[in-house]
């Protein structure tokens, strides 16, 4: 069966200046969009995964101001305003950070989809603490669910970056 | 150069830490449509009438399909074919699809969805397998042959009865396993395209392409050539997303009938619909015996709750039973297996199809045997450990076995004899071991044909073009071929580019399942490069030519450099009976583990710190990625012990359908884990290769029931082992006044 397909009535749109992986972005969004849909399906940021849509997975893992935020639970009007990065952001010049790079590394990715999210969670808590400990880094990323590696490889990756960090150009007199 | 046995990265992890993997869900096409289906509220009930009128008036909504549709049943075992992608007559479980709307965008298809009008006639269910299989109860499946059984399997090996007779210690027990989902991060996704001179094209987040190929065609009528499947890399699926689905025959149906392309992606409470998760098992096992530890017998009863549809059940029926066999010999094996429908989700092949449940069940036996016969339980194991070159009793041909370094490298490395009965009272240490198929000797659908080819093609720009229909989902796949070619051919890893999971551009292979991938895609893509590189050192023979130069001149000598291989199984390794050919493997892979528990006796809290896990891989192609798959089959036998729960009320309708209900593990709640690589020579695998990706899961379950025995001497014969399980049982022990521990063990304090 196939109906006339018509034009859907828009609800009102409203108007949000963001600033996403440092470009200036302005969008037109229906109030009940989330960050997630405003990045995957209006700037086709498709680095950011949608795991559950409910907060509960950790996938869409994004910086908001340097905070890690799950964006399907923020909603973009909410956004206005804000610094957002994505796992876009994170290589520089076409060079991987040092996260990304212990990651590849380490095999702390399997089927990657949990990956861009765990990025941005390790980097909010790299920017907090140098040289996170085991431990540490698994409160950081209790929120970020991975289904394959067991989060050991991962775990590796982030304490190995965070020394990476901590290493060149070290102020003397420690 | 890189080569076999080094720690090198996935090729595709660098897509993975940019977020440029395009999995299923990040395409987006022009004038694409969004799908959405409408599912059933009830258990059991009868479709008296759809109205989708008002859906279709609504504006952007371009069309809506019903069962009738798509009238063609279909599955993928070819002789269990027992569902519709939408129901037709009758819906079977909470949350059986029965519609599916096509709209311009996600939420006008949500909206449209749910102004379907569906008039049910609501029919009694039955969720409990045994209820199932009694007199008056709901005929689940009307394809089933007997009543509400799928399939039940008897199969005989030795004298069971007189073995047990004869045997000085035979422990019986009743066990049970619950059942769990895969919950891969990726939900299930698919599009569809249909071109006007009649070609079809689904990208699916699919484990088989080649068997949606085949379904789809036979569902919609098309012939197979003009039916193309594409499968992007998998955001995991660990047996979820191994046969097809609902949602890729609506997107075919929804394009065909609007002319535009129609995406449908699960939400995450669908997931738990579509299931085919691990099945419940009630499990009856006896197992005997000598004196010196030698076993003898086994009797194995399993009872199978399936949920409304067949999946793979056949074949679960004859795993339930068929993979105990080894690593520990035994004289004689008795197997009665029967999967039944229930009114739930349909259950399927998770990591460790059918066999996970039957180990921890064997597993806990064995260390029951080993209490009584006052043996370690690792030393029983190695007494009875099978030989390479030995047959299993139920004529399984081992031809590469590490089992007994696997035990070996768990007790040095756990320090058991330093643990074992002899940590305080409230900690301990427990012991299991299993074996696993490196893919099945026989597909799906009876054929002579290969199992996996591939295609080779060595440009004189000095790149290899890998093309195989192998399925990513991030176990490896890429990175094996990769180096199987480079290997092959001489050239950096960085040279070859692998083409994947395509049905165009890709020859056959079966698909990501049964742990078959580096076993056949691994001996194709070998056996490919070895005879193209014989090929090009024979042209260039004598001259003065080394990497591409030789590659240039072999191009000029013998025109294009592509070369082909594939892989078939031998048919020579299992017993001639009837379902001997399941379980029947080209290689076997091995493991132990062991596993050091804390349990809180005043709130049945279980918190394993420590798993040691040494896995015979045969020969470890890449010894990073190998422990990956160790450590994340660790990790979700672990979860499924501990955590997971796959719950239904009475009504039928699922406990808790989200990531937050469903209780995965997170960083937090995983110990340290131990993988260890125990290497053998596999004489089939490619460079001696076996399976790692399923195998490892299998002992983690009994060797934490194990280690909660020996921390305080109360026996789980039920998954999971929640706190209040737990609990229960160690107030049972208190009030039958059992001591706390085994043998020579310090007492539990008292109770309060």
């Amino acid at each position: 069966m196939r109906s006339p397909a018509g034009e859907v009535a828009s609800p009102a749109l409203v108007t949000v200046t963001l600033t996403v992986n440092g470009d200036r972005v302005t969008a037109a969004v229906p109030p009940s969009r989330t960050l997630l849909e405003l990045l995957r399906d209006g700037l086709r940021l498709t680095g950011t995964k949608q795991g559950c849509d409910a907060g509960d997975c950790g996938a869409c893992t994004v910086l908001v101001d340097g905070e890690p935020v799950l964006a399907c639970l923020l909603l973009a009007v909410a956004s206005d305003g804000r610094r957002v990065e994505t796992v876009e952001s994170l290589a520089r010049g076409g060079t991987l950070s040092p996260l990304q790079d212990a990651f590849v590394r380490h095999g702390a990715t399997q089927c990657g989809f949990c990956t861009p999210g765990m990025l941005m969670s390790a980097t909010a808590l790299l920017a907090r603490v140098s040289c996170p400990d085991r431990a540490q880094v698994r409160a950081a990323l209790a929120g970020n669910l991975c289904r394959c590696t067991g989060y050991t490889k991962i775990v590796d990756a982030v304490v190995a970056a965070g020394e990476r960090c901590g290493e060149p150009d070290e102020e003397p007199g420690r | 150069m890189t080569g076999i046995g080094e720690r090198v990265p996935s090729p595709r992890a660098y897509d993975a830490v940019t977020g440029r993997t395009c999995f299923t869900d990040d395409l987006a096409l022009p004038g694409m449509l969004h799908a959405r289906l409408v599912r059933s509220p009830h258990a059991h009930a009868r479709i008296v009438a759809i109205d989708t009128t008002r859906a279709l008036a609504m504006a952007g909504v371009h069309a809506v399909i019903t069962g009738r549709d798509l009238p063609v049943r279909y599955g993928i075992i070819p002789w269990t074919q027992d569902e519709y992608p939408l129901a037709l007559e009758k819906a079977a479980f909470v949350g059986d699809p029965v519609a599916c709307v096509a709209a311009i965008d996600e939420a006008t298809a949500a909206r449209a969805a749910a102004a379907v009008r569906i008039t049910w006639g609501v029919l009694p269910h039955v969720l409990d397998p045994e209820a199932a299989l009694g007199p008056g109860a709901p005929q689940v499946n009307e394809a089933a042959r007997h009543g509400n059984i799928t399939k039940s399997v008897q199969l005989a090996f030795g004298d069971v009865e007189g073995e047990l007779e004869r045997s000085e210690v035979v422990v019986e027990g009743v066990y049970g396993f619950h059942g769990t989902t895969h919950a891969a991060l990726e939900p299930h996704c698919a599009i569809g395209v249909w071109e006007p001179q009649g070609m079809l094209t689904v990208t699916s987040t699919t484990q088989v392409a080649h068997y949606l190929h085949r379904e789809l065609a036979r569902v919609l009528g098309l012939p197979e050539d003009r039916v193309r499947v594409i499968q992007p890399p998998l955001g995991g699926a660990f047996g979820g997303k191994s046969e097809p689905f609902e949602l890729e025959f609506c997107v075919a149906r929804l394009a065909m009938i609007t002319g535009r392309p129609v995406k449908l992606r699960y939400t995450r409470e669908e997931v738990f619909y579509a299931h085919r998760g691990r099945h419940p098992m009630r499990m009856r096992v006896r197992l005997g015996a000598t004196r010196d530890g030698t076993l003898t017998g086994c009797d194995l009863h399993t009872l199978i709750d399936g949920g409304a549809y067949a999946s793979f059940g056949l074949v679960t029926t004859y795993y339930a039973g068929q993979l105990v066999t080894a690593p520990l010999r035994l004289r004689a094996f008795r197997l009665d297996s029967t999967r039944v429908y229930t009114n739930k989700p349909a259950c399927g092949p998770k990591r460790g199809h059918g066999s996970v449940q039957p180990r921890f069940a064997f597993e806990v036996s064995v260390d029951k045997l080993a209490e009584r016969l006052d043996l370690d339980p690792i030393e029983l194991r190695r007494r009875n450990a099978l030989e390479a070159g030995e047959r299993t009793v139920n004529e399984l041909l081992v031809r590469s076995i590490g089992f007994r370094e696997c035990l070996d490298r768990v007790e040095a490395a756990s320090e058991w004899k330093r643990k074992w009965r002899r940590l305080p009272f409230g900690r301990g240490v427990g012991v299991a071991g299993s074996f696993y198929i490196s893919g099945t000797n026989y597909p799906i659908y009876p054929n002579p044909m290969p199992q996996s080819a591939v295609q080779l093609k060595v440009d004189r720009s000095g790149r290899v073009t890998v093309y195989s229909g192998a399925s990513e989902m991030g176990q490896g796949v890429t990175a094996m071929l990769a180096l199987v070619a480079a290997e092959e051919l001489g050239v950096e890893l960085a040279a070859v580019r692998v083409v994947l999971g395509d049905t165009d551009l890709t020859p056959v292979d079966l698909g990501g399942y049964s742990s078959r991938t580096t076993m056949m895609a691994g001996n194709a893509c070998r056996r490919a490069a070895r005879e193209l590189a014989g090929r090009i050192r024979a042209a260039v023979a004598g001259e003065p030519v080394t990497g591409v130069d030789a590659f240039r001149l072999a191009e000029a000598r013998l025109g294009p450099l592509v070369g082909v291989g594939h892989y078939d199984t031998p048919t020579d390794n299992h017993g001639a009976y009837r379902g001997g050919t399941i379980g029947a493997s080209p290689a076997y892979s091995f493991t132990a583990h062991v596993a050091e528990v804390s349990v809180d006796v005043e709130t049945g809290k279980v918190t394993v710190e420590h798993v040691w896990a040494a896995h015979d891989a045969g020969r470890a192609l890449n010894p990073m990625l190998v422990e990956g798959q160790i450590e994340g089959s660790v990790y979700m036998g672990l979860a499924e012990a501990l955590f997971e729960e796959h719950a239904f009320h009475a009504s039928g309708l699922h406990r808790g359908p989200s990531l937050l209900d469903y209780r995965l593990p997170t960083a937090l709640d995983i110990p340290e884990l131990s993988a260890l690589l125990v290497e053998t020579a596999d004489p089939e695998g490619p460079y001696g290769a076996k399976e790692a990706g399923e195998g490892p899961l299998h002992p983690s379950l009994p060797a934490i029931a194990n280690a909660i025995h020996d921390a305080v001497g109360v026996r789980l014969d039920a998954l999971p082992f929640t706190p209040a399980r737990v609990l229960a049982a160690l107030v049972s022990a208190r009030r039958r006044g059992r001591p706390g521990r085994g043998v020579g063990r310090r007492a539990p304090p008292p109770s309060r």
